[in-house]
């Protein structure tokens, strides 16, 4: 006969006050096979699990039904506090109460019968559980970082120093990502290339980093600590062991009419190239797009001029596979694109750019040596505009609804610059809020304001234009003053939103990592499990998780990659027990199950079975445990009921099933 | 294809041209335009008074009388068809109005924003086609520098107008391109023209009619076309200095075709 304890929980008053928690622990009680049933304020406090841990004890508990919270939550906690009490861990089940019962209901009275049904089938489920053990697997103790901006760097460097082998993979030819990119940083005014390529350096020469630049991810089987991965190294044309980075093949190369990528379309670039000076590796890639010989077979003035003989036309893809233990997703951002916000004319006015093109324009080593001026005509700016928010913190569905967070402290940056570089220059920013939490933001900010003289205007940009003198006419609106505003400018900069980098929706899908409806990857939990994917073993460093400055990025880079190191230095992991299991007796063979498994975790041979009686040899299916994750899709597949996942089986379902009917 | 047609007032009085044009044009590109019966007044401007039911009903009588004859419906003037498309909206999607508009005219069938609005640029462009309609010209007007002026009320509520990109609209332009003549992109094509203000405050009208016009100007423009008579009447009437020559798009259409005689 079981015996079922049953705890409710009050959090606080996220349940109590939304359900009457008294009600559902008598009403729980009288279900057949309860025994024991009290609230409480926390349950998974220290006092809550000792209440459930004497109650254990005086009434010889063999179940427990906890509602409280997801089981996301505090799932592990009640099955540790059980086991410490003496029960096994997986006879605890979780009533969910808070997520999907009094914080979505607003009515006492419907809410308390809500909980009381989900308490029951939480009661039916548990009389059917069964003691499960569970199983270890191995470690691979290798860490693969996907994405080489300063969050991959930092996060390999970090996981390398500890002892671990890393990989990073990069899918353009260099690492250093949207840092290289910058001039200045906020709000030091540290030079980003002169705190980032000593990092970069360091990634490249470290003994336990591997860097796959010119790569990108392909494929991903496994699971937590035993993760298969195949890397598509994309043909660079160029023998990475030959080239000695002397940059003649780059010079002599006569195709140079494609777009610079790195400069943001503000130059051209040849068809051989390195993205930059200070690329690492410093080996230089043909664009096959772009390539003459490549698509014509004529020309091969690379090949012809290459001293060391590196160039290779016939190179071709290769995919390799490693295998590793964890995983970090670093893929970083873009700017969004504009096609939408034509009031700004951007795509119309070359003398309208994006904040990170001006930075291309104001770096020392960008298409211009640093000179800022109009993209139009060449000339000296004299008004410079800068509009922020510019698809951020957008109610109009074009843009993003969320604050881009980096852009208030950037604009203040280039504008102190570039009053710096020309002191003569008036600039006027126009904001919605000026937004500068963060240690020394503010006074940095202000010294914008106060010393710089830096024109705040707090307003939206309604149009922008081309005069008819050839500047360009903004119209905005001052929204301390009522009034409206009329005023040439010779360049505006746009501070755009940023968005996750494309293709993260592409490597989410096959880390099976949760990403929200902005394409950020989600995090365990907000506030607790800030660096790690719900799915085990994935973890996110940088702007892929959410919008975020270099110093931020750098912290939690730093704290990927201590989860990972936590992770590596276990020789073996706790597997899931949940795991499905073939009732050999029923199964007929027909592999439904081994073709809908994701995990590969399933196969058929001969074996002895006695059915009613009678051995036989036949074809039937075997669950490895090791690779199985319990998802559950055998179980459905099958058609003669003989795959079961244990933990969540059939009748376990049914139960529940029947219990909230009743 | 028969559509039906919405003159509106205006095109009844003051704008005979825009009317005119918009029918014989609409024979010689193989559409027909029924001009619906008894229409009344659109009301000139959408009430923007949400619990406002009464100067939304000519719309509604006439959208339901296109429903009836299952055809599409059809405006020439923006004012009209500014006004019509919104009530039209509210009725697909603001249930309120729905209610008390079907509750006050007792169809027998209650109307919930079926009818197809068009206006006859739309047609142009997305029935007829910009390069089949510049097969039909006879009498392409090479060489005339021609500015497009939007307006507002064609563009704007962007999400409900469905018209055209409201920062960076191309119809009129393309139009232009089609009847063979050359489109001169100005930055403000698609600013007001004062509207209504000139009734109160001329002096403010002049100033942005006159914002316009130089900036047509200095691109290069010899002429305007509108679709829409009051701005017509601002860019013609609250001019300062000589002012540009402004026509109704429907006119050079007619022209193009070879149906209105050249004007010398």
């Amino acid at each position: 006969m079981q015996r079922i304890g049953v705890f409710v929980c009050h959090c606080g008053t996220n349940i109590a006050a939304t359900v009457d928690v008294k009600r559902v622990a008598e009403t729980l009680l009288k279900e057949p096979g309860v025994v024991h049933a009290e609230d409480y304020q926390y349950m998974c406090s220290e006092a809550g699990q000792k209440l459930i841990g004497d109650a254990i004890k005086e009434k010889q508990l063999t179940g427990i039904v906890v509602c409280s919270c997801s089981p996301r939550m505090h799932e592990n906690t009640f099955r540790k506090a059980a086991e410490r009490y003496g029960i096994n861990p997986y006879l605890v089940e979780i009533a969910n109460i808070r997520e999907q019962c009094s914080w979505i209901h607003k009515d006492k009275e419907e809410a308390t019968e809500k909980a009381i049904i989900l308490g029951r089938a939480a009661v039916a489920k548990v009389m059917l559980n069964a003691p499960l053990q569970a199983g270890t697997s191995p470690v691979t103790k290798r860490a693969l970082v996907i994405g080489g901006g300063i969050a991959g760097i930092q996060t390999a460097l970090d996981i390398a120093d500890a002892g671990f082998e890393v990989d990073i993979v990069e899918r353009t030819p260099s690492i250093g990502g949207r840092m290289s990119q910058l001039d200045k940083t906020f709000p030091t005014l540290d030079c980003a290339a002169c705190i980032l390529t000593p990092k970069m350096v360091e990634a490249n020469a470290h003994e336990k980093i591997t860097l796959f630049t010119w790569s990108e991810v392909e494929k991903v089987g496994g699971f937590v600590g035993d993760f298969k991965v195949d890397i598509r190294k994309k043909a660079r044309y160029v023998d990475m062991d030959k080239c000695t980075g002397c940059g003649e093949c780059q010079a002599k190369c006569p195709n140079k009419k494609t777009p610079n990528e790195f400069n943001r379309g503000l130059n051209n670039r040849s068809a051989i190239y390195t993205p930059f000076a200070q690329a690492i590796p410093n080996v230089p890639v043909i664009d096959k797009n772009a390539c003459t010989y490549l698509k014509t077979g004529k020309c091969g003035v690379c090949a012809k001029i290459c001293k060391a003989g590196a160039i290779n036309y016939e190179a071709q893809d290769e995919i390799i596979t490693r295998e590793y233990g964890a995983i970090v997703v670093a893929t970083g951002f873009d700017t969004i694109k504009l096609d939408k916000f034509n009031e700004y004319g951007y795509n119309t006015n070359k003398d309208v750019i994006t904040s990170l093109e001006l930075e291309r324009l104001m770096n020392a080593a960008g298409p211009t040596g640093g000179h800022v001026v109009r993209p139009s005509n060449g000339e000296d700016p004299k008004t410079i505009v800068f509009v922020q928010c510019v698809g951020s913190r957008d109610t109009t569905c074009r843009g993003k609804t969320y604050c881009s967070k980096i852009c208030c402290m950037y604009t203040a940056k280039q504008a102190m610059l570039l009053k710096d570089h020309y002191p003569w220059l008036d600039i006027h920013v126009f904001y919605i809020d000026v937004r500068t939490p963060g240690k020394n933001f503010d006074e940095f900010y202000r010294r914008a304001v106060e010393e710089y003289d830096v024109d705040y205007i707090k307003g939206q940009v309604g149009k922008v234009s081309e005069a008819e003198n050839g500047r360009l006419l903004v119209q905005a609106s001052d929204l301390l003053d009522n009034r409206q505003i009329k005023m040439e400018a010779d360049l505006v900069v746009l501070a755009t939103a940023i968005e996750p980098n494309e293709g993260v929706r592409r490597i989410a899908s096959m880390l099976t990592a949760s990403i929200d409806t902005n394409d950020f990857l989600t995090e365990a939990h907000a506030k607790l499990r800030p660096v790690e994917s719900p799915t085990a073993g994935i973890f996110l460093s940088g702007v892929c998780q959410g919008p975020k400055d270099i110093p931020e990025t750098v912290a939690q880079a730093g704290a990927a990659a201590s989860k990972v190191i936590g992770l590596l230095s276990k020789d073996h992991l706790v597997t899931n027990p949940c795991t499905a299991k073939c009732n050999q007796v029923y199964c007929n063979g027909c592999s439904n199950c081994e073709k809908v498994c994701p995990y590969g975790a399933i196969s058929y041979d001969e074996q002895m079975v006695i059915r009613f009686g009678a051995r036989e040899t036949t074809r039937v299916a075997t669950v490895n445990t090791a690779l199985c994750q319990g998802c559950g899709a055998c179980t459905v597949a099958c058609p003669s009921g003989a795959m079961d996942l244990q933990g969540f089986s059939n009748r376990q379902i049914l139960a529940e099933v029947d219990a909230i009917c009743r | 294809m028969i559509y039906s047609y919405f003159p509106g007032c205006t095109l009844k009085n003051k704008a005979k041209d825009l009317d005119l044009y918009a029918r014989e044009s609409a024979k010689a590109l193989g559409f027909e335009l029924e001009e619906i019966p008894e229409w009344q007044c659109c009301g000139g401007v959408y009430p923007l008074a949400s619990d406002e039911i009464a100067t939304k009903l000519p719309s509604v009588r006439a959208l339901a009388d296109a429903k009836s004859k299952g055809q599409d419906l059809i405006t020439v003037c923006s004012a009209c068809h500014h006004v019509i498309k919104r009530v039209n909206d509210d009725m697909a999607n603001v249930n309120d109005i729905q209610t008390r508009v079907n509750n006050y005219m007792g169809l027998d069938e209650p109307y919930l924003g079926e009818t197809t609005v068009l206006h006859y640029l739309e047609v142009l462009r997305d029935r007829v086609g910009f390069d089949e309609l510049a097969k039909k010209v006879t009498n392409p007007l090479t060489g005339r520098k021609i500015g497009a002026y939007y307006g507002c009320l064609l563009l704007r509520p962007s999400a409900t107008m469905q018209f055209d990109d409201p920062e960076n609209p191309t119809i009129l332009e393309d139009f232009i391109r089609a009847i063979g003549a050359e489109p001169v992109v100005y930055a403000m094509r698609n600013e007001c023209c004062g509207g209504y203000v000139s009734l109160k405050a001329k002096d403010q009208a002049e100033s942005m009619v006159d914002r316009v016009l130089s900036s047509a100007k200095a691109k290069g423009a010899e002429e305007l076309i509108t679709a829409c008579p009051l701005c017509m009447y601002n860019l013609t009437k609250n001019c300062k200095g000589e002012g540009m020559k402004v026509s109704y798009f429907t006119e050079l259409l007619a022209e193009a075709l070879g149906i209105k005689e050249v004007q010398s």
